[in-house]
Formats: C-alpha cells, structure tokens, sequence
C-alpha cells in the first residue's frame, strides 16, 4: 500500500509535490510558533511564580490563536510620516525570510525539502538577509524610537554574524560537506557539541543575538526604546514581525541542533532510544534549545549597546578565530581531515 | 569655538559659520515619556543625543500635580491625613509618618510608647515595601524581567499588613496625630513576626538573581555615580545620598518616635553609583526586618493606649461614643470641626524610605493649616538628572532613573 502511495506521489506533477511539501512544512511551523509563545508564556510564569495563560482552551493552550486573531482584527496604522512602501515591505521580508530558510531543513533522513549542497551557505545567506527587515522598519516608521533600534539591530546582527560563521566554519573541517544532511551524519557516534564545546555555546549566545532575545534584545529594547523598530506597527505588520522572531528563534535552535547535537539522530544508537523517530528527536533538541531561550530570557538583564558591541568584537570573534586555527591544525596534525 | 559652546549649551545645534564647509550636526532630541514604560509614572525628560550617548537631559515634571498643598489648607489635620498618602504612594505610611509628627509638635502631644512602636513597625515595613518596588522595577528597567515579578509577590504579602490594621491595602490612613487609630487586631503580631522569618528566603533568591549577576553589575556599576560633596550640595538624601558614602540618617540623627531605642545599622555605598545605590538599599531591607522584629518584641512587652488619652485631639472609642454624651460631643466635634492647632510653624521630617520627607507646617491657631509646604524627596534627586546622565548611554539613562526611586506622586505634589 505504502508502495502505491508513493508510485501516486511520483506521478504527481513537480509543482504539486513541491507546494505540498511546503505546507507540510510551513503549516507545522506556524502552529509551532503559536505553540512557541504558548510554551513562552507557561515557561515564564513558573519561573516568576505566576501561572501565565490559563483561560483561553484548556489550559490556556488556544490563547495564542486568540492573540493572532486579535491582532488580525485590529486596525492597520501607518504614521502619517512614514515611508508608505518600505514600512508595508519590512514586516513582509522579515516573515519571508523566517520562513524561506526552512528549505534546508533536514527533518529526518532525506526529509529535507531542498537537499542542496550549500545548505549551510544557504541559511548564513537568508539569516543575514533578516536583518533588512528591521533596519527597513526602523527607518520607514520616521519615528527616533524605532530608528535607533533599527540602527542598534544593524550592528548588533552583523557583528554576532561574523562569529556565527566563524563557528560554522570550524563546524565545517570537520564534516567537509556544505550539505546540512551530511552534518547531521557525521556526528553518529560523537556528537559535535562534545569536542567543540566552546564552540556550541558562543553558537547559542550568537543565535540569542542574531535572533534579538535577551538579554540582547536591544532592538526592541523595551525598558528603553519602548519597542524599537516595531513602535509603530500595529495589527498584521506587527503580527508578522512577531511571527518572524519566533519562528527565526525556532530556526536557530533547529541550526543548533543540526550543527551540534546531531539533528534527528538519537543519543545512541541503542534498542529504545532509536524506536524513537528521527524527526521527533529533532523536535524534542529544538525544544530543549527553546526552553534555555527561554531561561535565559527570564533570568539575565539586558546588555548595554557598547556592551554587546564588545562581547561580540573583542571576546567572541577572537576566541572563535582561535578555534578555528586550533580545530583545524588538529585536523591535519593527527591526519582527521574528512576525504 | 566660542560660539560652538553656546550651540551645545542652548543644545539648538546652530549651524556655525566657521570653516568653510564645516557641518554642525543637530544632536537627536527625544522626547523620552511621559509615556514611556521606564519612566516610573509621568516623568518627561527631553534628551539630546548624540547618536546613543546622552548629552544632555532635560526632566520636565508637573504631570501628576494635583494641588496637594492646596487642598491641604482646605482640610482639617484630619482629613489631610489621606493627601498624604497619596503623596508616595509607594509607601503611603511613612508618608503620613512626617504629617503626623508635624502636626503633633505644634500640639506638643507625644503618643504613648505602643502607638509610637506600631508606628516604627508599619514605617519599616514600609521601608521593605517601598525598596521591594523600587529594586525589582530597577531590574526591570536594565532588563531582567523575573525579579519584579518575585516582588509584587512579597510586596502582596505586606499590603495584606496593611490591610488587616486598616482595612486599606495602600492608603492606609492609619498614622493619626496623636498615635495610630486602632491597635493591632489579634494575631496579626505573630503573622508579621512568621513573616519576618521567611523573608531572609526571599531575599537571598533575589540576591541570586542580581547581586552578583554580571550582566547587572556591568550595567550599574559605575553608572550614574554622585561624589558626596555633589550629593550633598544637590540635597540628596536617604539611600541616594548614603550611596555615595554619607552616612546620614534621620532616625539616627534626629530620632522621632523612640528610634533611638532601636539597634540597627546604616548601610552605606562607597562607589556612589547605581550599584552602591542598589547594595544600600538590599541592606536597608535587611535592617528593616531587624528593626521590626524588635518593634514587636518591644509591642509584646508595652501593653496599653496606641493614641493619646486627649479627648480634644483624638477621638473616643466607638463603644465609649455609645455610652457617653461627652465623647459622642467630643467625637462629633472632632469629625466637623476636627481640633484647633495652636499658631505656630515647624519643618518636621522624617527618613521616609526615599529619603527625607518634610513638612513645613504653618497653624494660625484655626482648624486648619495655614500653609503645608512637603519637601519631597524625589524632587532633588531628579535635579540631579542632567549631570548624572551626561555622557552615558540612553540605557544607562534608563538605569539611572531606576536608581533614583522616583515616584510622581511626591514629586509633582
């Protein structure tokens, strides 16, 4: 039967497959990423002794849907002042972007929409590109407010960009493959956050920045900027950037589990433990990231813009550089280069 | 170059005609509240940035004025009482604490021993109301999101304090010229003792969270730092000015109501910036249980009157109001008429948990005020605003507002 069922996919015309692998994707995703919030909110409230969403559906769990479709129904407001295209664009891109990169994604064995060869250099590219988003934001609203976080998530990205791709790189020499599919491969038996321990946590805290959480939630900077670049957004534009966020945190814990903890593999390789389907596991490690995105959300204060400036330029890039160095005369020295 | 200083200074960024070809660049100029999630209320300030550095800050105030100086000539010493506390609503007792004692010195009435000790209580825990607020809201505004959460939860359990000895969960209206208005129900003692011993918990988890948390500590340590000749010659005072290494007290240098029966410590900061500022405060709180753990115990021990035994000053109990024709007199006065004070003048203040509250209080020997001028605390603190925010960053800003625990209330009268 499973047979037939595929034979009929096969037959199917390309475009088909294609919009229904998408939304096999992109559907998930966006209920996720309600879930995300969802999980947010409860993950908070315990920690603050509070009990966060709880009337909403059962336990609280339809309170996000409640939230989109509140935010649907408002009314669209676009300052007299501002840039009409560009403000309307900017939240557009930043969604497109959140959620173009998942192509790449492998979910499991071959479960990958677009299996290319490049995928780490496809995911570098498209998270870079986010930033435009914001910065577009930030200066179509013609509001000082919003300008300043849209200059502070300019530099804040690209710095923490540099040391990103300077991790991936040391990442790598040890696979010797671009493709995110062979990544996840070679780290059966040892995964990568083991030997490039440090490697892993300035990737977590570049993805804590990359992602603008805190504590380098500066953009948004809500105790001083009061929102930051979406100050004046209202309604679906402000939705769209809400979702952007979520699901852009959602995809840098899903490119931290791929890089380091060995995306759908299980722990090891052993009876129980590989029952398990790959894609849950890769669910459940995202989901292990997202909860310390969370945890440290509720438990560290904000960085100063010079501060995080700092962190990036004068702590993480040279040290990651080092590394870089290090891992790969290692490599050669002891003759591991992948062939 | 001569020019270029009065374009900084009016900060209009003239465009000076000096080298050809040289640009003047306008400094940005927000408009930072008054609606603006840090700004603790009402607060406006006008900054003029240069890019994210704060060049200068400009505090304009006056957005929560509701006369209350006014109204207070327009009032009997009684019911000026609540004016005040909604002066700081923050820690609305220790507010009425400086109004009380005011007011009693132009009468030259002391209350008895037991009211005088539930008054240090309730101004005490008020102390650890106020800093509560004050400390958790500060970490919020450098961006930690838990520990003000933690506090409502705690502050919650003070408020309930309030609310079995006066029925009020902030304006309390309980500090009466002449003592408080009731004593203590039964139990409510022990509940505040129990209380006191489980707040070291607290505090030591709140510790955890900031203390030496170093995101916090670099983004208060050497901020907004006040020298103590500058924090003396702006007239600071409670924990602002004891940050900066003064260690000036009223309930030590000038002890009101038997402070000076009471062992407690002043914590002093020696780095004078938001940091010292916060250790200060952590500490005080600390005292603060300290002290009314002995409140208590010196309550268990003083039995008797909580108010003055003078039928002109304080009213009769309600029960004695049912029995007896001249307190029924006495109280229908007293709540119409309310007492005559005699003529004179007195600035009475008190080391409210901001700093020092005062009251000058002029009496024509009416049922009323001539004049109540209040000094608040905040209002120097927030003078201070412009030279302890130059050359920071707008988040440093933000940290130093914080720091200063100003709440509108008082400010704007």
């Amino acid at each position: 039967m499973f047979e037939n069922v595929a034979q009929l996919w096969d037959q199917l015309p390309l475009i088909i497959r294609i919009v229904a692998s998408i939304l096999v994707i992109t559907v998930p995703l966006l209920i996720g990423m309600a879930m995300l919030t969802y999980f947010e909110r409860k993950v908070m409230a315990a920690m603050q002794l509070r009990q966060g969403p709880a009337l909403v559906g059962p336990w609280g769990l339809l309170q996000a849907f409640a939230d989109g479709l509140k935010l649907l129904g408002k009314e669209v407001i676009i300052p007299a002042g501002a840039n009409r295209v560009v403000f309307v664009a900017a939240p557009m891109l930043t969604f497109l972007l959140a959620l173009v990169a998942w192509a790449v994604i492998p979910f499991g064995k071959g479960l990958v929409l677009a299996d290319i060869n490049v995928g780490v250099l496809y995911l570098f590219a498209i998270s870079s590109l986010g930033v435009y988003g914001i910065i577009m934001a930030g200066w179509a609203s013609n509001s000082k407010y919003a300008f300043l976080g849209g200059l502070r998530a300019a530099a804040q990205m690209v710095s923490y960009e540099v040391s990103i791709g300077l991790v991936i790189i040391t990442v790598l020499l040890c696979v010797g493959s671009l493709n995110l599919s062979k990544i996840v491969e070679a780290q059966k038996g040892l995964w990568f956050f083991i030997p490039l321990f440090p490697m892993f946590i300035i990737f977590f805290i570049s993805a804590l920045a990359e992602t603008n959480r805190a504590p380098f939630d500066l953009p948004e900077g809500e105790s001083e900027l009061s929102g930051g670049f979406n100050v004046e957004y209202s309604s679906m534009a402000f939705a769209l950037f809400f979702l952007g966020e979520y699901i852009n945190m959602i995809l840098m814990s899903g490119m931290t589990s791929i890089l380091f903890l060995g995306g759908w593999l299980p722990p090891l390789d052993i009876a129980p433990l590989n029952w398990i389907p790959g894609p849950l596991w890769f669910i459940l490690k995202i989901c292990f990231c997202l909860f310390c995105f969370i945890w440290v959300r509720a438990t560290l204060p904000r960085y100063r813009y010079d501060q995080l400036m700092r962190l990036g330029w004068k702590v993480f890039l040279p040290f990651s550089l080092i590394w870089v160095v290090l891992t790969a005369g290692v490599l050669v020295y002891f003759d591991l280069l992948p062939k | 170059m001569a020019t270029t200083n009065v374009a900084t200074q009016t900060g209009a960024g003239i465009a000076v005609a000096g080298q050809p070809g040289e640009v003047q660049i306008k400094p940005l100029t927000m408009n930072f509240g008054p609606q603006h999630p840090a700004a603790h209320g009402v607060l406006r300030l006008v900054m003029e940035m240069d890019g994210e550095i704060v060049e200068r800050a400009d505090p304009h105030i006056g957005l929560l004025h509701r006369g209350t100086e006014k109204l207070i000539e327009y009032k009997t010493y009684t019911q000026a009482t609540p004016y005040f506390d909604r002066l700081d609503y923050v820690s609305p007792m220790s507010m009425e604490h400086t109004w009380v004692l005011s007011v009693e010195k132009l009468l030259g009435i002391v209350p008895p021993k037991r009211g005088q000790y539930i008054r240090v209580l309730y101004a005490e825990l008020t102390r650890v109301l106020n800093h509560l607020l004050n400390l958790t809201t500060f970490a919020l505004d450098v961006g930690a999101l838990t520990p003000a959460l933690w506090g409502f939860e705690e502050r919650e359990k003070l408020m309930e304090f309030y609310e079995r000895v006066s029925g009020a969960r902030m304006h309390a209206n309980y500090f009466r010229p002449g003592g408080v208005n009731l004593d203590l129900p039964a139990g409510l003692a022990d509940d505040i003792f129990e209380y006191t011993e489980r707040f070291p918990k607290f505090y030591n988890d709140l510790e955890t969270l900031l203390t030496e948390n170093r995101v916090f500590k670099q983004r208060t340590v050497d901020i907004g730092v006040v020298s103590a000749a500058d924090a003396l010659a702006w007239g600071f005072s409670g924990p602002m000015l004891r940050g900066s290494n003064v260690a000036w007290d009223l309930r030590k240098a000038q002890p009101y109501d038997s402070y000076e029966e009471f062992d407690f410590d002043i914590p002093v900061g020696l780095t004078g910036d938001c940091y010292a500022r916060y250790l200060v405060r952590m500490e005080e709180m600390k005292q603060s249980i300290s002290i009314m753990r002995q409140a208590l115990d010196k309550l268990s021990k003083t039995p008797g009157p909580v108010k003055v035994n003078d039928r002109k000053v304080t009213p009769p109990s309600r029960g004695e109001m049912k029995r007896s024709m001249e307190s029924l007199i006495h109280h229908f006065k007293l709540y119409t008429e309310g007492y005559h004070v005699p003529a004179g003048e007195t600035y009475t203040a008190t080391e409210s948990p901001k700093g020092e509250l005062g009251v000058y209080l002029v009496s024509d020997g009416t049922n009323r005020p001539y004049r109540c001028k209040i000094r608040p605390t905040g209002f120097s603190h927030l003078q201070a605003m412009d030279f302890m925010s130059k050359g920071h960053m707008l988040a440093d800003a933000v940290a130093i507002i914080g720091s200063m625990d100003i709440v509108f209330g008082e400010i704007d009268r």
